[in-house]
C-alpha cells in the first residue's frame, strides 16, 4: 500500500482530488445537515446536469471549466426555481426539490440523445459525469478541483459568523442586520460550488452523500460548530483517501460507491459509539442516570438503616453508602448525590 | 400494434400508476423517499439476479420491493433516534444502498447485461422489444401487461384502503386512536411505491420514476386542495404529460424519458403561473390590488381626520401631503387619479377634498377595520 502512495503517479493525483474534494464537501456539509438542506445537494447535482450537456454542445470539446461553468450556472437557475416554488405555493420544500431535480436531468438527458446524433461531435466522457469515475481524472483536472476546494474553504472561514448565524437563527440574524438573502446566496453558492467539484470523480447520484454524511457523523461527537466543522472535514477526507486506494487495489471498484460507502461506514460507527449523541453511549448514560435518581429517592425518602437490605447492598456498591461500626452512615459522594439532586429540583 | 403506439400506452400506463400513488406521497411529505426508493432498489435488482441467475425473472421485482420496504424502514429507524432529521436520514442510506448495489454489479456481476445507463436513464424505445408470447402467438409488449396489472393492484389499494391511507396521511395520531395501524397501511403503501418503482423503471428509468411519482400530484395540489379531486387531476396531469411528452420526443427523435420529464416540470411551472387560486400572476394582481387599496385608505384616512379643521389647508395640499405621508409624486399621481376616478375625490384650490360618496365610503371602511380589530 505504501509502495501504491509512493510510487504511483495517477494515484497520487487521483488521491489529493478526492481528498480534497471530501475536505470542501465534509467542511460544508456540517452546514448543510445542521440547516436541514440535505437533500438539497442531490437536487442540485442532478439539475447541472443539463449545464454540462449544454456547453458541451455549444463548444465540442471537453473543457473542465467551461463544462463546471454551466453546471454552475444550471444549479443557480435550479435553486432559484425552488425558491420560487416555495414562495408562491404551498407545495413542500421536498416535493418541489424532486420535481427540479428530476425534470432537469430529464433534460439533460435529452440534450445528450442529441449530442449522440451529431456525427461530428461524441459525448466520450460526458457519461462519466453521472457516475464518476475518479481514475479518469487528469493532473488538470486535480488543479481545478484544488482551486475550487481552497475558495470554498476560504469562503467558510471568511464568512464563518454569517453562516453560523444563518444555519442556527436565520431571524436573528436578519434582526441584527446581515442579509439573509445574501447569506442564503452565499450558501448556495457554495453548495453548487462543491458538487459541481465532486461531479467527475464521485458522479451526480452520490456526490449528495458527501454532503451529508460527514455532517451527520460529526454531530454525534461535539455540541461546537468549530470542532464538528474540522471533523466533517476529517471524515470527508479519510473517505476520499481510503475510497481511492480500495479501488486502486481492486480496479473494478467504482470510486464514487466505495467513497460512499467508507463515509458510510464512518457514519454507522459514529451514530452508535459517537461521544455526544451516539445511541450506546446515549444508553450508558441513560442507565447512570436511572441509578442515580433511584439511589437518591432511598437516600432523600427514608431513614437510611431502615431501608431493605437490596437497597443498602446497591446503595453500597455503589459507594453511597459504607459500613462504619456496623453501621450504614453516608460517604462523601452521596452527600453530593444528595445535593446535586436537591439543587436541581430547586 | 405499432411500436409507436405499444411505447405511447406502456408511457401513459406508467405515467398514471406513479401519479397516482405520488398524490399521497407528496401529502405524506416524503417526495424525497421516492428519489431514495428508485435508486435503492437498484440493489435489491442485484441481490435478486444472485438468487434466479435471469435478469429478465419476475422475481426480482420482489427483491426490488423487498429493498424499498428495507430503505424506508432503515430511514424510520435512523428518524427514530431522534439524533438524525429524517431528510439526512434519507441522504445518507440512499447513496449507501445504492453504492453496495454498484459494488455487487461491478465485482460480480459485470458481464451480466445489466446495464447501468438503462437503469438509471431508461429508454422507453426499447420497451416493446420485450414480447409477451403465449402459445406461440404475439400479445404485444410485455410491458403492457405488467403496467396494466400494476395499475389495477395501485387502484384496487387505493380504492379499498382509501380511508385508512386518508387518516393515516394527514392525522397519524388520530388514526392511532380510531384502532388503525397507520404503521402497517404505510409499509404496505411504500411495498407498493417499490413494486411501481421497479416495474415502471424497468421501462423508463429511475429518473422519470421520480419526476411522474411526484410532478403530477404537486401540479394537481395547485388547483385543488380536495383529495380525490387531486386523485383525478394528477391521473389527467399524467396523462397528457406522457401524451406529449411522447410525442415531441418522437417529432425530434430524442430521449423519451427524458422529454417527458422535462414536460413535466414545464407543465407545472406553468400552472405555477396561471393557477387561478395561488398562481404567481395571481398572486401578484392580488398583492397590487391590495397595495392600491392600503393606499387608498391611507389617503381617504388623512383627508377624513384633517377635513374643516384648520389645518386643512396645510394637511390636504398637493404640495404637503406627499411629505406626511412619505410618499413620492409618482405613487401620489397614481392613486389620486385613482380615486378620483372612482369619486372619491376631488381636486378644489389645489387642495384635495373628500367628495359625499367617498366621505360615506371612508367612514363604512374605517368601521369595517375597526370592527375586525
Amino acid at each position: 500500500m505504501l509502495e501504491l502512495i509512493f510510487s504511483d503517479y495517477t494515484f497520487r493525483i487521483v488521491a489529493l482530488g478526492t481528498i480534497l474534494l471530501g475536505i470542501a464537501s465534509g467542511l460544508l456539509s456540517s452546514f448543510v445537515t445542521l440547516n436541514k438542506q440535505a437533500l438539497v445537494g442531490d437536487a442540485l447535482s442532478h439539475a447541472a446536469l443539463p449545464g454540462i450537456v449544454l456547453v458541451f454542445m455549444i463548444i465540442k470539446v471537453k473543457n473542465l471549466e467551461l463544462l463546471l461553468l454551466g453546471a454552475l450556472f444550471f444549479g443557480l437557475i435550479a435553486i432559484g426555481l425552488t425558491n420560487i416554488i416555495k414562495k408562491y405555493s404551498k407545495v413542500k420544500f421536498d416535493s418541489s426539490l424532486a420535481l427540479v431535480l428530476s425534470s432537469f436531468f430529464g433534460f439533460g438527458l435529452v440534450l445528450m440523445t442529441i449530442i449522440q446524433k451529431t456525427p461530428t461531435a461524441s459525448q466520450a466522457g460526458l457519461n462519466n459525469f453521472i457516475f464518476g469515475q475518479a481514475s479518469t481524472m487528469l493532473p488538470h483536472d486535480v488543479y481545478l478541483m484544488l482551486s475550487i476546494s481552497i475558495l470554498v474553504i476560504l469562503l467558510i472561514i471568511l464568512f464563518w459568523k454569517e453562516l453560523k448565524i444563518f444555519v442556527f437563527n436565520p431571524e436573528f440574524s436578519q434582526a441584527l442586520g446581515f442579509n439573509n438573502k445574501y447569506i442564503s446566496l452565499l450558501f448556495s453558492g457554495l453548495i453548487v460550488l462543491t458538487v459541481i467539484i465532486g461531479l467527475e470523480s464521485v458522479g451526480v447520484i452520490l456526490i449528495s452523500s458527501l454532503l451529508v454524511s460527514p455532517g451527520v457523523s460529526a454531530r454525534q461527537w461535539t455540541n461546537r460548530l468549530s470542532i464538528m466543522v474540522v471533523l466533517s472535514g476529517l471524515f470527508g477526507a479519510i473517505s476520499g483517501f481510503f475510497g481511492t486506494i480500495i479501488s486502486a487495489i481492486s480496479p473494478k471498484m467504482p470510486t464514487g460507491a466505495i467513497i460512499v460507502i467508507v463515509l458510510s461506514v464512518i457514519t454507522i460507527l459514529s451514530i452508535l459509539f459517537g461521544s455526544k449523541r451516539g445511541i450506546i453511549w446515549r444508553q450508558i448514560k441513560n442507565k447512570i442516570n436511572n441509578h442515580k435518581i433511584i439511589a437518591y429517592q432511598w437516600l432523600n425518602n427514608s431513614e437510611i438503616n431502615s431501608l431493605p437490605i437490596e437497597a443498602l447492598q446497591f446503595l453500597t456498591k455503589k459507594n453511597y453508602l459504607a459500613i462504619q461500626n456496623n453501621e450504614y452512615v453516608l460517604t462523601n459522594e452521596g452527600r453530593k448525590l444528595i445535593d446535586y439532586y436537591k439543587e436541581a429540583q430547586e | 400494434m405499432n411500436p409507436g403506439l405499444e411505447v405511447q400506452i406502456i408511457a401513459i400506463l406508467v405515467s398514471l400508476c406513479c401519479s397516482l400513488l405520488g398524490v399521497f406521497l407528496v401529502l405524506k411529505k416524503q417526495a424525497m423517499l421516492s428519489d431514495a426508493i428508485s435508486h435503492t432498489i437498484l440493489l435489491g435488482i442485484v441481490l435478486g439476479f444472485f438468487v434466479v441467475h435471469n435478469i429478465n425473472s419476475f422475481l426480482l421485482i420482489f427483491g426490488a420491493a423487498l429493498v424499498g420496504i428495507l430503505t424506508v424502514f432503515l430511514t424510520d429507524a435512523l428518524t427514530k433516534t431522534r439524533i438524525i432529521s429524517s431528510d439526512s436520514a434519507i441522504g445518507i442510506i440512499s447513496p449507501l444502498l445504492f453504492s453496495i448495489g454498484l459494488v455487487l454489479i461491478s465485482q460480480f456481476a459485470s458481464n451480466v447485461h445489466l446495464d447501468m445507463d438503462s437503469v438509471l436513464l431508461g429508454e422507453l424505445a426499447f420497451a416493446p422489444f420485450d414480447r409477451l408470447v403465449l402459445f406461440g402467438i404475439d400479445f404485444g409488449a410485455k410491458s403492457i401487461y405488467v403496467m396494466l396489472l400494476i395499475l389495477i393492484l395501485n387502484i384496487t389499494f387505493i380504492i379499498i384502503f382509501y380511508k385508512e391511507l386518508k387518516l393515516s396521511t394527514f392525522d397519524q395520531s388520530l388514526a392511532v386512536i380510531l384502532g388503525f395501524s397507520p404503521i402497517l397501511i404505510n409499509y404496505l403503501f411504500m411495498g407498493l411505491v417499490s413494486i411501481t418503482a421497479v416495474s415502471a423503471f424497468n421501462a423508463v428509468g429511475s429518473i422519470l420514476v421520480i419526476s411522474l411519482m411526484v410532478g403530477p400530484p404537486i401540479t394537481a395540489y395547485l388547483i385543488t386542495e380536495d383529495l380525490k379531486k387531486m386523485l383525478i387531476i394528477a391521473g389527467g396531469i399524467g396523462i397528457v404529460n406522457a401524451v406529449v411528452g411522447f410525442q415531441v420526443a418522437s417529432l425530434f427523435d430524442i430521449s423519451i424519458a427524458g422529454t417527458i420529464s422535462t414536460v413535466t416540470g414545464v407543465v407545472f411551472l406553468m400552472t405555477l403561473l396561471v393557477s387561478p387560486k395561488h398562481g404567481v400572476i395571481m398572486t401578484l394582481i392580488n398583492r397590487a390590488k391590495q397595495k392600491r387599496i392600503y393606499i387608498l385608505h391611507a389617503l381617504l384616512f388623512h383627508l377624513y381626520n384633517h377635513e374643516d379643521t384648520q389645518i386643512e389647508s396645510e394637511e390636504a395640499s398637493l404640495k404637503t401631503i406627499c411629505e406626511h405621508l412619505n410618499w413620492t409624486n409618482k405613487q401620489l399621481d397614481k392613486i389620486l387619479n385613482y380615486a378620483q376616478k372612482n369619486g372619491y375625490v376631488i381636486m378644489k384650490d389645489g387642495l384635495i377634498k373628500l367628495t359625499e360618496c367617498g366621505r360615506r365610503y371612508t367612514i363604512q371602511e374605517y368601521q369595517s377595520l375597526i370592527e375586525s380589530i
